[in-house]
């Protein structure tokens, strides 16, 4: 594997490419959600153990509700972009962490991300937090259980925990958390409070 | 496939040969792919060749693999279809859905997160 040089093979050059550990056995992946320019890229880089990748997908403008990153007027073809990073876990286990944009929710990109996920973390903004709200009415239309961690944002307005849930309308049971998605020790436990959420979740349901 | 669902898609990419759909329908962004050593490479196509060899080193999830040809995730799980009927990679499902033990894979989810703190 690494002691291996990187050739080019048909314009393809293998030298930088990160390969999963031999023992890696199972795949699991978090969606990192939110409105535009809420963090997810940083979240996602400031975890990942590879330098965070992206794929494209090129899409009708039917397919692609209004979203100020991709809309191009006049263009037949838009294209929508996904960061993602990786975290190995353990010897076997090894975490994938997709940065999922919030406005295409009808992409099936968003469908490939969304299908077989154990679950979203919703980074949000203290100064925009209403345009939280389409991605957790998405999270919940796909059935992803979900915590919110406000991105902690330079000069952003503080909220006590109850004005942040009632402005979000939060059940009782989705956690809460605040976080600094730069801050490696913070982000991580933001991901540490919704999987703790997710086991939660999981008990009850095991038990229907 | 479905009409409805190739009217949501750019005209299908020449390297899938005019395919918009995957062979099969199992993969997963998170699907591990792996090359199979020592497979003749002869009738494959350039893309297919790349993903073969990118491959050939040690596995990757599909999404890793898309990104790194630098092509689009649906034409990705194309090629990976065909490369798989004629044995040149095989894939590992991210989780055999039907006997998942949730619970027991979200409690090493969390073990491997709280090590890193």
């Amino acid at each position: 594997m690494g002691s291996v040089p990187g050739s080019e093979i048909g314009g393809l050059e293998t030298a930088g490419v990160s390969y999963l550990g031999d023992g890696v056995r199972t795949a699991v992946k978090l969606l990192v959600t939110g409105h535009f320019a809420v963090g997810k890229t940083t979240f996602v880089g400031t975890l990942s153990e590879i330098e965070p990748l992206r794929t494209e997908e090129p899409m009708t403008e039917a397919s692609v509700l209004v979203d100020d990153l991709t809309g191009v007027p006049g263009k037949q073809t838009t294209t929508v972009a996904m960061d993602f990073g990786r975290l190995t876990l353990s010897r076997s286990l090894v975490l994938y962490l997709f940065g999922a944009p919030g406005q295409q929710r009808f992409t099936p990109l968003w469908r490939d991300m969304a299908l077989g996920a154990l679950g979203a973390l919703v980074l949000a903004d203290t100064r925009r937090l209403e345009h939280s709200f389409p991605v957790m009415d998405l999270l919940e239309e796909h059935g992803l259980p979900y915590a919110v961690a406000v991105n902690r944002f330079d000069g952003a307005p503080e909220f006590a925990e109850e004005e942040l849930r009632e402005a979000l309308d939060l059940l009782p049971s989705t956690p809460l958390v605040s976080c600094d998605a730069r801050d490696p020790a913070s982000a991580t436990r933001a991901l540490i409070s919704l999987v703790e959420y997710l086991i939660g979740t999981e008990a009850r349901l095991e038990h229907v | 496939m479905s009409p409805r669902r190739e009217q949501g898609l750019v005209r299908p990419y020449v390297v899938t040969n005019g395919r918009s759909e995957p062979s099969r329908n199992t993969f997963d962004l998170v699907t591990l792919v792996s090359g199979v050593p020592d497979r003749p490479l002869q009738g494959l196509t350039p893309e297919q060749r790349r993903l073969v060899a990118l491959v050939s080193r040690g596995s990757l999830s599909l999404a890793e693999v898309a990104a790194h040809l630098r092509l689009p995730v649906s034409v990705t799980k194309v090629l990976l279809g065909d490369l798989v009927d004629s044995g040149h990679v095989l894939t590992r499902a991210a989780i055999p859905r039907a006997q998942l033990p949730a619970s027991q894979l979200l409690q090493e989810v969390l073990d491997g997160l709280r090590a890193r703190l």
